[in-house]
C-alpha cells in the first residue's frame, strides 16, 4: 500500500493558528435550544413531542424516519415549547424542536436499548450498529450521512480496510486536531468497535501533516493500544475528502460514481469515531459536539464544546461577540461552508466550526469573462474539466454538461478557489447537476 | 443591532489572483525585453510601442462604448495586446500602421467576438499577419535609423538572409552570426524579440507566478529542434543550425508570450503540449520550405484554431475512472 498524493487540489493558507492551540471550553446551555429534524442525509426524523412536554437530556424527541434516518436527542432537560418550522443551517426553514432549558440539565438513565454494552469488541455487530442507530450518529465531518448506513454493506460486499479521518483539510477549523489531543484512546477504541463489527484487527488514522501534536500522540497510542495505524498526509485541500482520503492511504481508486465500499472501504471521522464509543460503552446519544468558533469577524476565536441546537449567535457570545466589520457568518469551514442569514440559526450534528469573516475578507466583485487560465483544471480532484461544465450549462447544454461528468464533482470548490476570474464554478456545477439528473430522470436513465 | 451578512456560495475564501494581476504581470514580464528593443532601435521603437498601447487603449474603450459594454481599460488586457502587438513590429514602422494595427487586434481580433476571454486567435498576431499581408513593405522594414544598432548591420534578419539563400542561393549566402549577439540580443528584428536572454527572465517570472506552464514552449522547441536538427545534420549547407533557428526570428517571444497566451491555448497539460507541438512543427515547415522567413505567428494562428478539437480530444481522465474493457466488462 503506498502513499500516493491524489491529482489537482489547492494550498489555502490553513489560518488554523488562531484556535489549534486552545483548548476545548464548554459553551454552555442557552435559554432555547431549536433540534430541527433534518440534521442527517436522508429522511427527516419524525418528532414524537408536542409543545408542553417535559424532556430529559438522550431523550429521543425525534425518531427515525426510515433505513436511511436517525433519532433526534434532546442535548439538554426541559420543556418543549413548539415544534414548527425554524431557521435552519441549510437556508430555508425546516421543521424544528425548540426547547426551553430548565438549566438542570438532567440526563436520561442509560437502559434499555441504550444500556452499556460490556465487551464491545466481542459483541453481536448487528447489535452494535442498532445502538450507533439509536444514538443518532452520523458522520461528523460535515457530510452527516447515518453511520450506521455507511456500516451496513450488502453482505457480498467484502470489507478489508478502515480508515479513521483526522485531516480536517478544511483551513480555520481545529475541531478535530482538539478531539485528537484529548480523546486519543476513545477514539482507538471508536476504531476497534469499527473493526470488530467487520472482524478486522487494525485500521488507519489519516492526518495531515500540518497537525504534527496529533500525530506525534496518535503514533504513542497506537503503539501502546495497537489496532491502528497513523498515517500522516500531505498537506493539500481535499485530502479529507473521502476518495482521496482512500487514495492517500490505501492507492485504491473508488470508481466514478461508486461509493468507498467498492474498494472494500469505509471511512469515518473520529468525532464519529468517539461518539460510537460513547454509545456503545456509556449509552450517550449523540448530543453534543466540538465547533471551531473563530476567523477575524469574532472577538475571541475558541475550540467550544456544544449541545446540539444551540442558536450559532449565543455560540458567538460566548466567543466574546462578533466584530464592527462583520460581513459573513460562515457554518463550516471556508471551502465547504455555508454563509448564513441569521445568527438564529441552530447548530447540529454537523456543526464543525463556524467561520466568521469580516467585510474586508469578503470578495464581492462581480464575476469577469473566463480566460481559459485552466487553473480549474488542474485543481480538479477528481479531474474534471469545471470551465467546460460551466460553459455547457450556462448554454443550456445539458447533455454535453452530463457527457463531462459533472455527477462526478465532490463540490469541494478548489475551482471556483483558483479562478482569477472569480467566476463561482462550484456553483454553476451544482446547478448543473440538477439539471443533469432532472435530465437523467426525463431519460428513464 | 442585527449584523447585516453577506449570502454567498462557498468557497468564502480565495487565492487572490485576478484576471487583471495576471495581464498586468504578463505586461511587467514583457518590460525588459521592450527596453532592451528601445536601447537597440532607439526612439521609432519606443513611438511604435506607446502607439500601440495607447491606441489598443483607445479602441478598447471606443468597442466596449459601442456594445453597451463597462469599460475595462484597468484589466490591463488593451494594453498587454498593444505592448504585445508593438514587440512583434519592426522600430521603423510608420505612425498610421500601428494605429491600423491596434485597431485590427482589438476590434477584428478581439472585440468583435465578444472581449476579452471569447477571442480563438490571439489579437497581436491577428493583427501582425493582416499587416504582414496588407504591408509586406513596411513589415520588413529592418532599417535602424538610431539607437546602438544604427550603423551597426545591414537591413536584414537573420532569418531573412537564410530564406533569401534558399530561395535563390546565388543571391546570397547563409548568415553568419555569433551566437552570444544572439542570446543577448544584439541584432536586427522586431522590437521585442531579440534578446533570448531578457525573453527568457520574463518567461520564468510568467513560470513562478504560475501565469505559463511549460508545456506548451517545451513543446514548441522540441518540434521545432526535431525538424531542424535532422535538416541541418543531412544539409549544413543549406539550412540554418539549429541554435540559429531557436534565437532569432520571433521563436522566443512566440513560444514563451505568444502561444501560451491563455485565451487562445488549450485549457490542460496534455491538450497545452500537443499544442505546443503543432506549433513548432509549423514554424518549422515555414521557415524551411515555406514562402515567408518566419513562421511563429501563422504557426500559432493555425493552432488557436485547433484547441477547440484539441480540448475536446484530451479531456482529463477523472478519478477512479475505470476504462472499458473489451467485451463490455469493466
Amino acid at each position: 500500500m503506498g502513499k500516493k498524493l491524489f491529482r489537482g487540489g489547492v494550498h489555502p493558507h490553513d489560518e488554523k493558528e488562531r484556535t489549534a492551540s486552545l483548548p476545548v471550553v464548554d459553551a454552555g446551555l442557552p435559554e432555547r435550544l431549536f433540534l430541527p429534524v433534518s440534521q442527517h442525509i436522508g429522511a427527516p426524523a419524525k418528532p414524537i413531542v408536542t409543545k408542553g412536554d417535559k424532556v430529559l437530556g438522550g431523550q429521543v424527541v425525534a425518531e427515525a424516519a426510515g433505513f436511511v434516518s436517525v433519532p433526534i436527542h434532546a442535548s439538554t432537560s426541559g420543556t418543549v415549547r413548539s415544534v414548527a418550522p425554524y431557521a435552519h443551517p441549510l437556508g430555508a426553514e425546516q421543521l424544528a424542536i425548540e426547547i426551553e432549558v430548565d438549566g438542570e440539565d438532567t440526563f436520561v438513565e442509560a437502559e434499555g436499548p441504550m444500556e452499556p454494552i460490556a465487551d464491545p469488541f466481542n459483541h453481536d455487530p448487528n447489535e452494535i450498529k442498532t445502538r450507533i442507530l439509536a444514538a443518532g450518529i452520523v458522520g461528523m465531518g460535515g457530510a452527516t450521512f447515518p453511520t450506521h448506513v455507511k456500516l451496513s454493506p450488502p453482505p457480498e460486499i467484502g470489507i478489508d480496510t478502515i480508515i479513521l479521518n483526522g485531516v480536517e483539510c478544511e483551513p480555520f477549523l481545529t475541531a478535530d486536531h482538539r478531539l485528537m489531543l484529548d480523546r486519543p484512546d476513545d477514539i482507538i477504541n471508536g476504531l476497534k468497535v469499527i473493526l470488530a463489527i467487520f472482524g478486522l484487527d487494525s485500521g488507519f488514522i489519516g492526518i495531515e501533516k500540518n497537525k504534527p501534536d496529533p500525530i506525534a500522540l496518535m503514533q504513542d497510542k497506537a503503539a501502546s493500544l495497537g489496532g491502528v495505524e497513523v498515517k500522516p498526509l500531505e498537506v493539500r485541500y481535499p485530502q479529507g475528502a473521502e476518495k482521496q482520503l482512500i487514495h492517500a492511504i490505501s492507492g485504491r481508486d473508488v470508481p466514478s460514481a461508486a461509493l468507498p465500499m467498492a474498494v472494500g472501504t469505509v471511512v469515518q471521522n473520529v468525532a464519529t469515531a468517539v461518539a460510537i464509543w460513547e454509545a456503545v460503552t456509556q449509552g450517550k446519544p449523540l448530543t453534543s459536539r466540538i465547533c471551531t468558533v473563530t476567523g477575524d469577524g469574532v472577538k475571541e476565536p475558541k475550540n467550544l464544546l456544544i449541545r446540539t441546537g444551540t442558536p450559532i449567535g449565543y455560540l458567538i457570545e460566548q466567543c466574546g461577540g462578533l466584530t464592527d466589520d462583520i460581513a459573513k457568518v460562515i457554518m463550516g469551514g471556508p471551502m465547504m461552508g455555508l454563509s448564513q442569514y441569521t445568527l438564529d440559526v441552530p447548530s447540529t450534528k454537523g456543526t464543525s466550526g463556524l467561520l466568521c469573516l469580516p467585510a474586508s475578507q469578503v470578495r464581492t466583485e462581480p464575476q469577469k469573462s473566463c480566460i481559459s487560465c485552466g487553473r480549474c483544471v488542474s485543481s480538479c480532484p477528481m479531474g474534471l474539466s469545471p470551465t467546460t461544465i460551466y460553459n455547457f450549462i450556462d448554454a443550456d447544454r445539458v447533455a454535453e454538461a452530463d457527457e463531462w461528468d459533472t455527477l462526478d464533482c465532490i463540490e469541494c470548490a478548489s475551482c471556483s478557489y483558483v479562478c482569477p476570474a472569480g467566476i463561482p464554478l462550484v456553483q454553476y456545477i451544482r446547478y448543473a447537476k440538477g439539471r443533469v439528473l432532472a435530465r437523467r430522470r426525463q431519460l428513464g436513465t | 443591532m442585527k449584523p447585516t451578512l453577506y449570502i454567498t456560495s462557498s468557497p468564502h475564501v480565495f487565492d487572490g489572483d485576478s484576471v487583471s494581476k495576471i495581464m498586468w504581470t504578463v505586461s511587467a514580464a514583457l518590460l525588459p525585453s521592450a527596453l532592451w528593443g528601445f536601447y537597440l532601435f532607439g526612439l521609432p521603437a519606443l513611438a511604435v510601442t506607446a502607439l500601440c498601447v495607447a491606441f489598443s487603449a483607445i479602441f478598447e474603450a471606443v468597442a466596449q462604448k459601442l456594445r453597451g459594454r463597462e469599460v475595462t481599460i484597468e484589466d490591463g488586457s488593451a494594453v498587454l495586446t498593444g505592448l504585445l502587438l508593438a514587440m512583434n513590429l519592426p522600430a521603423a514602422a510608420p505612425w498610421w500602421l500601428c494605429v491600423f494595427g491596434a485597431a485590427t487586434a482589438v476590434l477584428l481580433g478581439k472585440q468583435v467576438f465578444g472581449g476579452l476571454g471569447h477571442n480563438p486567435f490571439n489579437p497581436a498576431l491577428v493583427a501582425r499577419v493582416v499587416m504582414l499581408i496588407s504591408f509586406p513593405v513596411e513589415m520588413t522594414d529592418w532599417t535602424v535609423s538610431s539607437g546602438v544598432l544604427a550603423d551597426a548591420v545591414t537591413a536584414a534578419t537573420p532569418l531573412g538572409e537564410a530564406k533569401t539563400f534558399l530561395m535563390s542561393p546565388e543571391r546570397g549566402q547563409l548568415p553568419q552570426v555569433a551566437l552570444m549577439d544572439l542570446f543577448i540580443g544584439m541584432r536586427p528584428g522586431s522590437i521585442g524579440e531579440t534578446s533570448t536572454l531578457l525573453l527568457l527572465l520574463g518567461a520564468a517570472v510568467l513560470y513562478v507566478r504560475r501565469i505559463i506552464t511549460l508545456d506548451i514552449p517545451l513543446g514548441f522547441i522540441a518540434a521545432l529542434l526535431a525538424v531542424t536538427i535532422p535538416a541541418y545534420m543531412l544539409a549544413p549547407d543549406k539550412y540554418l543550425s539549429p541554435q540559429l533557428h531557436l534565437m532569432t526570428g520571433g521563436l522566443m517571444l512566440g513560444a514563451f508570450f505568444m502561444a501560451t497566451d491563455m485565451v487562445t491555448s488549450p485549457l490542460n497539460g496534455k491538450g497545452r503540449l500537443v499544442f505546443g507541438i503543432g506549433c513548432g512543427l509549423i514554424t518549422a515547415i515555414i521557415r524551411l520550405w515555406g514562402g515567408y522567413p518566419e513562421g511563429v505567428s501563422f504557426s500559432i494562428l493555425l493552432m488557436n484554431s485547433t484547441v477547440p478539437l484539441i480540448d475536446r480530444y484530451t479531456k482529463p481522465r477523472k478519478f477512479g475512472f475505470v476504462p472499458v474493457k473489451k467485451g463490455g466488462e469493466a
